[in-house]
């Protein structure tokens, strides 16, 4: 099948790409991009008026299957990605069983090609069983497809262990994620440590808590020489480090989250538990020094860490309730809405940390429109006005604290492989 | 003046000065009743309401239940450790099971903070916060403004210190944003570990050093430290906390003469007040029970629809 996307903004950073074009789409692949393209037996996109990119990526999701279906899985969780404008996301291994052996990786892929409508890259362990004591076995990982290793959500506390992990992966060219947290600072943390928790009665977690770990990662990584990326980095703190460390020739990326730019402290205040992510909304010199970073290359790309709950798990006490937000069907809307319109970030160097960059700090071949490529595309509306309503989502996690907010620019199609999977919004 | 247009009294952070005062207002006439021989009035008569305590309590609990039944509400106590929540039923459960048997008013107190405003949200009921984690206790502050307010005739300009676990006191908090309201000058102290951040933001001055924080006040308002905190590691024993920040006769010196020494009890004697100033002539701590009842009292009446006039006419 053909397809004829005509008329709409192009953009494609990693080709110096910006300009109103035609993108000629057949066999999955891209065939041209160019100005007036003529061809004939096509199905047409009339992309006036609309901003066409490549395929945004989002490094960091959990799809939660297998073993927690009932908070999402792989057809609800890629279906939330189409929606939010994604074409790749890479899975987080803390399902259950965890994503350390290489059947359960294929598991994930085989169910991906199954089940869902999008790209799913899986991220292996770096420890078995996400246990902390030993190495997984990261050559199998990759040949079954994961494309980087992480504990996730629990931190490898041991150093010794971490400094393996690196020296390993390095022979592979694999990314080592790390979540990072001292636990012992963050335990039983509900909230940013600062004014905001000192008003509102709750046990704060200190940004130090990250920063020790961020501290940690980066001299390990100068060490081993290794490629260590920092997921959702939230402090002023982390993104100083991380700055001065690629000035240093480290191997060091990074990315944010769009409720970690767009979001404060100050509305855990409503007791409502959807406020409630770690790492933890943070107060607005750390928001500010996200937004820097940003800007100057510190920030490599934005994840959204769409971390879906039951909503048993957050409709009751604060302190019971899970940590994490159901990112992907706001993140593009609201990092629209909140820097792009608002002056705060250029369209341009948006699209480029939902694809290039992260297709960078992956090292994988996606990101781009480059002719010959996969037909990932990405086309959004700048003029679309929306109110987030979790109802309507398509993820299974409604705990966004977004809700209500009305949102301007919103992710309109999304094409996998040459597949319209979105149009006008909607999953078709 | 009614108090009708509030559903709830979730803390004491985002009430007015205004309802303040009509709730210590109306605690005057209630005290009275307490008084007399017959002390039962019929203006909750036919409203019911239940308190629920997922945490310990003595003063409070009880106090709420005898403030309900002196104005004639039918009162009754949910008892967590014999309930169903022993069985695992959520606290959203438990709140619907309750409501749908018709109750009015609910007083809730949880360990956790935010409780008390994730069941105001999830019911028809009204709710009063009896106390929620480390965020605040409202009608503590309230009896402690109406104890002071009682002896001192005012609460404006007054210096007060706040002694203790800053940290993790809600009667703390609930004080701060109570009196601050009254333009009392606040001063908070205790252990460097137990402050917390940013604290004076809040509008109080921090102090590490007890002498000086009691400095020419005028009321010193002494919070109970939970042994908990010290296996904790936030301070190294309750013998070197003593030794900082028990409230002794000595120190009590530093203090205007006329001083008012209030506690929320339930006390450690010795440990963070010597019993020579709990028992002592400016200490009111058995007082501010009686007058607890007296605040609530007056809370619960305003709550399930009185007007201060019905009762002092």
């Amino acid at each position: 099948m053909k397809l004829l996307i005509r008329g709409g903004r192009v953009i494609d950073p990693a080709n110096d790409i910006d300009g109103i074009m035609d993108i000629l789409v057949a066999d999955g692949k891209i065939i041209e991009v160019n100005e007036n393209i003529s061809d004939e037996g096509y199905v047409l996109v009339d992309a006036g008026g609309k901003i066409v990119c490549p395929g945004f990526i989002d490094m960091h999701v959990h799809l939660r299957e297998p073993g927690f279906e009932y908070k999402e899985d792989i057809a609800s969780g890629t279906r939330a990605a189409a929606a939010g404008g994604f074409t790749t996301v890479c899975c987080m291994p803390n399902t259950d069983p965890v994503i350390d052996n290489a059947s359960t990786a294929i598991f994930v892929r085989e169910r991906a090609a199954k089940s869902g409508v999008v790209n799913v890259l899986p991220i292996g362990c770096i420890s078995k069983g996400q246990a902390g004591s030993e190495l997984t076995e990261m050559a199998e990982l990759i040949a079954a497809g994961c494309v980087a290793v992480s504990d996730d959500g629990k931190p490898v506390k041991n150093a010794a262990l971490m400094r393996n992990a690196m020296d390993y992966a390095k022979m592979f060219d694999l990314p080592v994620l790390s979540h990072c947290e001292e636990q012992s600072l963050a335990a039983d943390g509900q909230m940013h440590e600062g004014y905001y928790s000192t008003l509102y009665g709750f046990k704060g977690i200190p940004a130090a808590a990250e920063e020790l770990m961020v501290s940690r990662e980066i001299i390990l990584a100068e060490l081993t020489g290794a490629h260590v990326h920092i997921c959702h980095a939230s402090t002023r703190g982390s993104l100083e480090m991380i700055r001065e460390a690629k000035a240093m020739g480290v191997d060091v990326t990074c990315e944010v989250t769009p409720h970690h730019l767009l979001l404060t402290d100050e509305i855990v205040g409503s007791y409502d538990a959807d406020t409630k992510v770690n790492p933890p909304l943070r107060s607005t010199e750390h928001v500010q020094a996200l937004r820097r970073g940003l800007l100057d290359g510190t920030v490599d790309c934005i994840a959204t860490d769409h971390a879906p709950h039951h909503m048993e798990s957050k409709d009751c006490e604060y302190n019971l309730a899970s940590f994490g937000i159901s990112g992907l069907e706001t993140a593009v809307a609201a990092v629209m809405d909140g820097l792009v319109n608002q002056g705060l970030l250029d369209v341009e160097q948006m699209v480029q940390l939902f694809t290039i960059g992260p297709a960078e700090v992956l090292g994988i071949d996606k990101g781009t429109l480059d002719v010959g490529a996969d037909a990932d595309i990405t086309i959004l509306d700048p003029t679309m006005v929306k109110v987030v309503d979790p109802a309507n989502f398509y993820s299974k996690g409604k705990n966004t604290p977004f809700k209500g907010q009305t949102l301007k620019g919103w992710p309109w199609m999304t094409i996998v492989k040459g597949t319209i999977i979105v149009n006008g919004g909607k999953i078709v | 003046m009614k108090l009708e247009q509030r559903k709830d009294l979730l803390g004491i952070r985002d009430m007015s000065r205004e309802e303040l005062e009509l709730i210590l207002d109306t605690a005057i006439p209630m005290k009275d009743i307490i008084k007399r021989d017959v002390k039962k009035v019929p203006a909750l008569r036919g409203k019911a309401m239940v308190t629920v305590f997922y945490e310990n309590s003595t003063r409070t609990r009880t106090s709420f239940e005898i403030a309900g039944k002196y104005l004639s509400a039918d009162t009754v106590n949910l008892a967590v450790a014999t309930s169903s929540v022993q069985k695992g039923e959520s606290l959203r459960d438990t709140i619907k099971t309750i409501e749908v048997m018709g109750f009015d008013l609910m007083v809730i107190r949880h360990a956790m903070t935010g409780t008390a405003h994730y069941v105001a949200r999830n019911t028809n009921m009204r709710v009063i916060n009896a106390g929620d984690g480390t965020n605040e206790h409202p009608t503590q502050a309230l009896l402690d403004m109406y104890s002071i307010r009682e002896k001192k005739g005012t609460l404006e300009g007054l210096k007060v210190a706040i002694v203790g676990d800053i940290l993790h006191s809600r009667v703390a908090r609930s004080n701060i944003y109570g009196l601050s309201k009254f333009g009392c000058e606040i001063r908070v102290a205790g252990p460097s570990t137990l402050m917390p951040p940013e604290i004076e933001k809040l509008g109080v001055k921090s102090y590490y050093s007890l002498d000086q924080a009691l400095d020419g006040v005028d009321v010193i308002n002494v919070l109970r430290i939970q042994k908990e905190r010290q296996q904790s590691g936030l301070f190294p024993s309750l013998d070197e906390y003593a030794n900082l920040y028990m409230l002794s006769p000595d120190r009590l010196l530093r203090a205007k003469d006329d001083v008012l020494v209030l506690h929320p009890g339930p006390m450690n004697r010795g440990v963070e007040i010597s019993s020579q100033v709990a028992d002592g002539v400016q200490s009111v701590i058995n007082e501010q029970v009686t007058n607890g009842v007296a605040v609530r009292m007056a809370l619960l009446f305003l709550m399930m629809g009185g007007s201060r006039d019905e009762i002092t006419n």
